[in-house]
């Protein structure tokens, strides 16, 4: 089949080659018995992380959350950081997905299914860190209202609530939109394998699809209001993670600037880590005619406008701080910037603002090894941003009594390594035995899908 | 791949006919083309959504949208309705004094409400798009055309169903050959019956699958309903069971075997010396003593004095021996109202039930150490206290059992004006 597709797809010049070319090359990262050496390399640094993320997260919940630095000033500390970090990352998929599709950018197509899949696995490395956080995970469910013996239920004003409510609606829904948009690429699977196994399981899951005008109808009805939907959600779901602090009354988190200012960084945060993974993975499984250079190049170029609004955000906070004349929050961001975490507000500033203006050149924008480079940098940037709002905030708060300093352990650099590594190595996993990219979808972009039509 | 013979009936009864297309315009025009000639039951096939041919096939808009607007509808009342439930109806959660609810939804809960209104309309499009799509479904006849595995690839199809009312096999080929298509292909049904059906051992893996699945309820449920006199199952014990002794438990540390360390004898502790003993036991003396009638040099009876014994007198004993001490108070009219016959307080202002010609000390006595079904009261009331008690129960035997002489002369034509 490969040869033949491949020979079609150069010799002849007809329309449906551009087709089976599209589904040979895409279907061809699951089915090529040739895995490429990184490919395994990756999924092995991954399980590694990843064992020594379970084995911190089983002595965490043995032990009790007491072995982790934080203390009674700074309650929160990587914990928390990590949970917004990673929830952030994970919009960007859902940004590709759903924004850009309501504004009719064909681009997206090619890296959309990738970004909901990494939508998906940052949302389950988000989700370990409050479960933890609990201290007593195992009673987790009780946030779930339920009839109880003890006649308790969940309070529901409590920011922490709505966290609850908006992160298991943004994972399922990411989940559903993820599978809905699959189902005919995994048909195409299916239709391909030639293994009874393969058959089986990409039969089973492609719920016997084949593709009916009658059944596309309904279908991209359903996808174009499932974008709408997830829309106006991915938009809540960080300005309530932005309300755990907005609403409380802290010096540097009890600010009207937080839910755009969480929203805009969590884009620009995602958009770095997309092109993290899609620019090795293009190389890896020869996904550079799908994957194209102007499509890394607009991905940069949103990134560069997100930066700036993060940069613009640090500005307003600081302006009014000043301009508020509350001398509490003058001295927070004063001490941000000259306190003992200086260093670390130091980092973000230098990754989050100054960083992303290399993308205003367009050498910058098409090297891949530059990309990359940048795109780590701001994702190191993001991560000092919420440990500078929510460590450096709490380690001075409004009575110097409560002064303090914070020092992770080495169980909160563990537990955050093995998140890595589940993201890691599900996001391998994903490459390798779904359709990383919207065949379909991509199908539909093509000139020749319009080919015989009269205008 | 061989064609099958279709002119055979062993091969099947006749499905229908599925024509290829070599692109997606190609089916556009084929699609209209079987539509003007009054065909209903067909369908195109194709790897993408092909735009144009639902007009081209008459499609009518799909009431998928209708749906998921109830979905969201739906999800926004059932969002309110449980935090109402929640916080306003079944527990009243109590946040600085705030309102419970205001109508029609308070601030803090539209963050939930949205949620809500979000993933029942997200569920209503996902499972709506699939049910109203018939899927999943398992099997479909033109699954068994190898070239219908194209549709999923480059391929282009038309099917036109055997029980359309126009379909005739040659009149109906010869439209799609004529309509431009690349190859017309019968399909028929597999001449065995069974393979249509769904296989028994599905039926019997989807049985077993839901009863197990109900186990775990059951288990839940058989809690429940039952007792065990078997501890909790702990999974993390160290809250429950603490790397301390409490106290009166066993300690086998201790040659006595318990954890409790006794007061050391011959020892007091700082302050609970408690030697005068008309003070403390109301005794002239410890050993062979007799109660005093007086009050303890402690003690002066002064109007503050007495206000205090009064309220302390208003708490801790008229519930039982009522406010005017005639051993009425609410409990023993509950316990007759209850018809229970149990030992009922004494009246303490009556001369019969001898408490007027009880010493001072005695009082004192039975107020620290109780009496009968009555409790001592030295653990909550510390002792100036109850000899307060002491001086404001005197007053009420005295005001209760006063005669006539009791009242001076100027008070009395007083209370005699306003009686009528």
């Amino acid at each position: 089949m490969s040869t033949e597709a491949t020979a079609a797809a150069h010799g002849t010049g007809d329309a449906r080659a551009a087709f089976r070319e599209i589904t040979h090359d895409i279907a061809w990262v699951a089915e090529n018995p040739k895995v490429p050496k990184a490919w395994y390399g990756a999924l092995g640094v991954g399980l590694l992380l990843l064992s020594i993320g379970g084995y911190c997260i089983y002595h965490v919940v043995m032990t009790g959350i007491g072995v982790w630095g934080n203390n009674n000033s700074v309650g929160w500390a990587w914990d928390i950081t990590n949970f917004v970090w990673w929830i952030g990352i994970g919009h960007a998929g859902t940004l590709i997905s759903a924004i850009l599709y309501l504004m009719r950018q064909g681009w997206r197509t090619s890296i959309n299914r990738a970004a909901e899949a990494m939508t998906i696995f940052a949302v389950m490395c988000a989700g370990i860190f409050p479960i933890i956080h609990t201290g007593r995970p195992w009673f987790a469910w009780w946030m779930i209202p339920h009839p109880n013996d003890m006649h308790m239920w969940p309070q529901f004003r409590s920011p922490l609530m709505w966290d609850v409510f908006a992160i298991s609606t943004y994972a399922t829904t990411s989940i559903l939109f993820w599978y809905m948009g699959m189902v005919p690429d995994l048909a195409t699977f299916r239709d391909r394998s030639k293994s009874k196994i393969r058959q089986l399981v990409y039969g089973v899951l492609a719920l016997g699809w084949r593709g009916s005008a009658r059944q596309w109808h309904r279908y991209e009805r359903a996808y174009l209001i499932l974008a709408g939907l997830s829309t106006p959600l991915v938009l809540s779901v960080h300005s309530v993670v932005s309300f755990d602090f907005a609403t409380s009354l802290n010096p540097g988190w009890h600010t009207t600037i937080f839910p755009p200012y969480f929203v805009a960084g969590a884009i620009f945060s995602g958009f770095a880590m997309v092109m993290t993974l899609m620019i090795p993975a293009r190389y890896l499984f020869n996904l550079k005619h799908i994957i194209k250079e102007e499509h890394i190049e607009a991905m940069c170029k949103v990134t560069l406008a997100t930066g700036m609004m993060v940069g613009f955000s640090y500005s307003v906070e600081f302006f009014i701080a000043w301009y508020s004349g509350n001398e509490f929050e003058q001295f927070t961001f004063l001490n941000r910037a000259s306190g003992p975490f200086w260093w670390a507000w130091l980092s973000m500033v230098s990754c989050n603002v100054l960083i992303p203006q290399f993308f205003w050149f367009k050498k910058c924008r098409t090297n891949p090894w530059i990309i990359i480079i940048l795109c780590i940098f701001i994702n190191i940037g993001m991560w000092f941003e919420r440990f500078v709002i929510i460590a450096t905030s709490l380690t001075r708060q409004w009575l110097p009594s409560t002064w303090s300093y914070y020092v992770p352990t080495k169980y909160d650099v563990g537990v955050f390594v093995g998140t890595i590594g589940l993201f890691l190595t599900l996001f391998t996993l994903f490459m390798r035995f779904l359709p990383s990219v919207a065949i379909a979808e991509v199908k539909n972009t093509l000139p020749e899908a319009h080919a015989g039509k009269e205008h | 791949m061989d064609t099958p013979d279709n002119t055979s009936v062993e091969n099947g009864e006749l499905y229908g006919v599925l024509a290829e297309f070599d692109t997606p315009g190609a089916l556009i025009k084929a699609a209209r083309k079987v539509r003007d000639a009054g065909y209903t039951e067909f369908d195109c096939y194709s790897p993408f959504p092909v735009h144009g041919i639902d007009e081209a096939m008459g499609i009518k808009r799909t009431i998928l949208p209708l749906l998921i607007f109830g979905g969201g509808i739906t999800g926004l009342l059932g969002g309110c309705l449980l935090q109402w439930y929640c916080n306003a109806s079944a527990w009243h959660w109590n946040v600085s004094g705030k309102p419970l609810w205001t109508f029609p939804i308070t601030p803090n809960n539209v963050p939930i409400a949205f949620e809500c209104t979000i993933l029942l309309s997200v569920f209503t499009s996902f499972f709506g798009m699939w049910i109203l799509n018939k899927l999943p479904q398992v099997w479909h006849p033109f699954f068994r055309l190898d070239r219908f595995a194209k549709v999923t690839d480059d391929g282009f199809f038309l099917g036109i169903e055997a029980k359309d009312k126009r379909f005739d096999l040659a009149e109906t080929r010869r439209l799609l050959e004529s309509a431009g298509a690349l190859e017309v292909e019968d399909c028929n049904l597999d001449p065995d019956p069974e393979t249509r059906r769904m296989p028994i051992w599905l039926y019997g893996f989807i049985i077993v699958s839901t009863v197990f699945a109900l186990v775990p309820f059951a288990l839940i449920y058989r809690a429940r309903a039952s007792h065990s006199k078997e501890p909790h199952y702990h999974i993390f014990s160290d809250m429950d069971f603490q790397a301390k002794v409490k106290s009166d438990t066993a300690f086998d540390m201790f040659p006595d075997g318990r954890a409790n360390r006794g007061e050391i004898p011959g020892t007091v502790a700082r302050g609970w010396l408690e030697d005068d003993s008309a003070y403390w036991r109301g005794l002239t003396q410890d050993q062979g003593g007799e109660w005093i009638t007086n009050f303890p040099a402690q003690v002066q009876i002064t109007p503050e004095l007495m206000k205090r014994g009064q309220q302390r007198f208003n708490i801790y004993c008229a519930p039982c021996h009522g406010y005017d001490g005639r051993g009425d108070g609410m409990i023993p009219q509950r316990v007759r109202k209850a018809g229970a016959g149990a030992l009922l307080p004494r009246n303490l202002i009556d001369p019969k039930t001898g408490v007027i010609t009880m010493p001072n000390g005695q009082v004192f006595n039975t107020i620290s150490n109780g009496y009968n079904t009555m409790m001592g009261y030295s653990a909550q009331i510390p002792a100036q206290d109850r000899w307060a008690i002491v001086a404001y129960v005197r007053a009420l035997e005295r005001a209760q059992n006063a005669a006539q002489g009791d009242v001076p002369a100027d008070k009395w034509n007083e209370i005699n004006g306003a009686t009528p």
